[in-house]
């Protein structure tokens, strides 16, 4: 099959629309939400794409993704060879095709979206890879590398580590990912719902890893079980990937009551420990008729569409901005309120109540009204005098953010941090400290998975670079 | 996987757990603990570094079988595996030479005391341990922690061994003897003791300590579940403690906390009961 549409041809189709499960179906359920697009709706559009020689799309994927030459693969019916392009330039496709914020990046600078719709970019890489995951014995062999003899250590085994870890395997470096809980992908298994991303996806990626000869030591906390100093001497380099696990306080009373939770052990309870999801889990989790969600991220979002699934009769968000201030992805603002999540907006929490008997009854809040923009250009939220009323709440959970963890850092004196405690690396993650890298969220601070990805790669050319030396 | 080398009764659902974990055998410091996972679907829970064997390449832990998590913990056979030992977590105990020091373990917190006393008697303390439990069968270490101790008081709520009454009786008869005052306590056991503990010496202001004992998830401070109020501050057990001044502490806090999920732990009680009385009944 060729893809010799004329562009007016390619201009007369339409986007696609993802098929989802029904929301009342999928709220008492944590089934995927996004099942995926059929064989022809991922042909026509494919067919949509124009293939411009200025390839605007690839400016906005932070690792670069080959977008046009996927796609036209993909027009052409040709996916071995779409999947190839696509894992050359993306470690892990399935995920990102799957949370991505295309909006802003890749679909946010295509030019379709000038007039009309943007091409579904998240949509057919997720296709192509999701393909890929079910055909091992139709994709190009990879060649094995020859080894290096070098051995490499990476802490962490979330987004930014997986990624490095592929990399520096791929170049024929030995590499070692010790992790500190149980399992392996980040926030990808800890945070991230199974009806955003299901686990499998990372025990594929995972299982990819191996393949490539790297090693995955769960259970070592780096700072606690080995030191940095320790890693320094038994490798040739080293890359720190441990992401930014560690709940911002709401500093506001009241917050030690039970039925209180920051989003971290919301989601580990239900995510990693499979609290609610599994008839034989043995981790608790509280459930109640009536939840506030404090925040206006993916994290809330995913704390509050968790919370309906675990059978909220009101699952609601409160947040002290508008909806259009709202740093989560559209598409899960969207699902929310399919699924009936209310959204309490310009409303900011001051106080958490109870009935005197320690558990949480109310969420006590204030008004908010919008003020002249801020630095972020964010319109600035202020309080309404007089304004306060409470919100009756069994659970409040706590989704305003995270910091850097100093767990590591904390046994690691010759680490330059900057004033918020995240690492201090340049642009290819080299840190204060020779041969050892750093990336994604610890650097960062909460970002995304596809520039913890980026930071990976990056960093694992530097390290080759380093290593030859 | 962790392999089991030796598990033994120590008293009533006690047992003394021998593990091979080399890397946390020679990292770990007294007052450190481990999260410990049994097997896939099973909880993450907190269990003390009771001693450890760097050469050997072993910790051991004690534990009380009090709840679901731990009953199954302790029935792993020798030979057998425990999938998830992570740690050493925590901070080490901040040990200087006090002069006198009172130990007063309570329980289960004999067993967190040991590693206390140990490092404690190695600085060359003066230590008088004080230990307590419900009646004689509760009663724990007492001939390890002798060794360590130049007094070993024992006290039981039915007079069956030591002492009748509480640790706080022999502990505030001491802190009145200007003689045998203590300049520094450690105190480990359930909530209300260790309460009891902190009132006794708040007032003669003498030193006090006491390792917590919250819900813990992560232990590497990821979660907040493990929160605690000490003096204004919200702190987490698992990375700024679990040691803390006594002084400071909201026990009446930490001890509501503990109940959060009573009736879950009931329900899942109640239906592992079922399964086995259904087992039985095949
Ligand atoms: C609930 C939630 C939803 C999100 N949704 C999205 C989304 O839809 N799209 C998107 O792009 N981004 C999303 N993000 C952000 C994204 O997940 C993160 O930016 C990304 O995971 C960062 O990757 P990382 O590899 O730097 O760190 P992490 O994913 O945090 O992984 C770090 C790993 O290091 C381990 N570790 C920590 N300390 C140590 C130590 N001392 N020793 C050894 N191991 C250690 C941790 O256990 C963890 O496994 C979301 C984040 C959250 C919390
Ligand atoms: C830092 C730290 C160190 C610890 N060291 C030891 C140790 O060396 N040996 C040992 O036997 N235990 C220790 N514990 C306590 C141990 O973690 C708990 O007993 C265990 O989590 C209970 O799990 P379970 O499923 O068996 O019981 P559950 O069914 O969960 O609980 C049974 C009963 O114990 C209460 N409970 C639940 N969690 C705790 C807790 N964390 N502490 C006290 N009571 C609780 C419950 O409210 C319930 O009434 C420690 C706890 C901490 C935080
Ligand atoms: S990785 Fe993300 S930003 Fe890049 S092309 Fe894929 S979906 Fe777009
Ligand atoms: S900008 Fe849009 S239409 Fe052009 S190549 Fe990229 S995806 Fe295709
Ligand atoms: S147990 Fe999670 S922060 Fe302490």
């Amino acid at each position: 099959m060729s893809n010799d549409l004329s562009p007016k041809e390619r201009m007369a189709i339409d986007r696609v629309h993802m098929p989802e499960l029904p929301a009342d179906e999928r709220s008492t359920n944590f089934e995927e939400v996004n099942l995926g697009l059929s064989a022809d709706q991922a042909l026509s559009e494919a067919q949509r794409c124009l293939q411009c020689k200025t390839r605007n799309c690839v400016s906005g994927c932070p690792v670069g993704v080959s977008i046009p030459e996927f796609i036209d693969a993909l027009a052409c019916d040709d996916l071995p060879k779409a999947a190839k392009i696509l894992r050359g330039d993306n470690a892990l496709p399935a995920v990102c095709g799957r949370v991505c914020p295309q909006e802003t990046q890749c679909e946010a600078l295509c030019v379709r979206g000038k007039k009309g719709d943007a091409v579904a970019i998240g949509y057919l890489e997720r296709y192509v890879a999701d393909w890929a995951m079910l055909h091992p014995d139709r994709l190009l062999k990879e060649a094995k590398p020859e080894p290096t003899g070098k051995s490499v250590a990476v802490v962490g085994c979330g987004p930014a580590g997986l990624t490095a870890a592929g990399e520096l395997a791929r170049m024929g470096h030995q590499v070692t990912i010790f992790e500190a809980l149980h399992d392996t992908g980040g926030v990808l298994r800890y945070g991230i719902p199974e009806f955003r991303l299901p686990k499998e996806i990372i025990d594929c990626e995972v299982a990819v890893l191996a393949e490539l000869g790297v090693t995955i030591e769960c259970n070592v906390i780096i700072g606690k079980t080995l030191t940095v100093a320790e890693l320094t001497e038994d490798y040739d380099a080293v890359f720190i990937a441990n992401g930014a696990g560690l709940p911002t306080m709401l500093n506001i009373p009241g917050e030690n009551l039970k039925g209180v939770y920051a989003a971290n052990e919301f989601l580990t309870r239900v995510n990693l420990m499979e609290a609610g999801r599994r008839e034989d889990s043995a981790t608790p989790i509280l459930q109640r008729d009536e939840v506030a969600v404090i925040g206006g991220g993916n994290t809330a979002m995913d704390c509050v569409r968790t919370a309906r699934r675990l059978g909220a009769k009101r699952a609601m968000i409160i947040y002290r901005r508008g909806e259009a201030e709202m740093p989560a992805r559209i598409e899960e603002i969207k699902h929310a309120k399919e699924e009936g999540v209310e959204f309490v907006m310009l409303t900011a929490p001051i106080a958490i109540v109870d009935t005197e008997d320690g558990w949480v009854s109310a969420l006590r809040c204030q008004k908010m009204e919008l003020g002249p923009a801020d630095d972020s250009g964010r319109r600035r939220p202020q309080p309404v005098a007089g304004s306060e009323f409470d919100i009756p709440a069994g659970i409040v959970i706590n989704a305003v953010g995270t910091n850097a963890n100093p767990l590591l850092t904390a046994t690691a004196p010759d680490l330059k941090l900057n004033k918020w405690g995240n690492v201090v690396a340049d642009e290819e993650g080299q840190t204060s400290i020779p041969g050892v890298f750093a990336g994604g969220d610890i650097v960062r601070g909460g970002a995304t998975v596809i520039l913890a990805m980026g930071d990976g790669k990056r960093a694992a050319a530097a390290i080759d670079q380093y290593l030859k030396r | 996987m962790f392999e089991v080398v030796s598990n033994e009764i120590l008293a009533e659902n006690l047992h003394k757990m021998v593990l091979v974990a080399p890397r946390i055998a020679k990292a770990r410091k007294a007052g450190q603990f481990v999260m410990v996972r049994l097997a896939q679907g099973e909880e993450r829970i907190p269990l003390t570094i009771g001693d450890a064997d760097p050469a050997a390449g072993t910790i051991t832990l004690f534990i009380q079988a009090i709840g679901a998590s731990t009953r199954k913990i302790v029935s792993t056979p020798v030979g057998g595996f425990i999938r998830d030992v992570a740690g050493p977590l925590g901070k080490e105990t901040h040990i200087t030479n006090w002069g006198r020091v009172v130990c007063v373990g309570g329980g289960v917190g004999t067993a967190v005391l040991f590693p206390l006393v140990k490092a404690l008697a190695e600085a060359g303390n003066e230590i008088t341990t004080i230990i307590g439990g419900r009646s004689e069968r509760y009663v724990i270490l007492a001939d390890e922690l002798g060794v360590l101790s130049k007094n070993l008081l024992i006290t039981t709520e039915d007079g069956s061994l030591g002492y009748k009454g509480f640790v706080t009786g022999p502990l505030s008869e001491m802190i009145a003897d200007p003689v045998r005052a203590p300049q520094a306590v450690f105190a480990v056991g359930p909530v209300p003791m260790m309460k009891a503990v902190a009132n006794l010496t708040r007032e003669p202001g003498i030193e006090t300590i006491v390792s917590l004992n919250p819900i813990m998830i992560d232990g590497t401070g990821m979660c907040g579940g493990c929160r605690v109020q000490v003096g204004t501050e919200t702190k987490f057990a698992c990375v700024d403690g679990p040691e803390f001044d006594a002084h400071l502490v909201d026990f009446d806090g930490l001890s509501d906390r503990l109940t959060s999920y009573r009736k879950e732990e009931a329900a899942r009680h109640a239906a592992e009961g079922c399964k086995l009385a259904k087992e039985v009944a095949k």
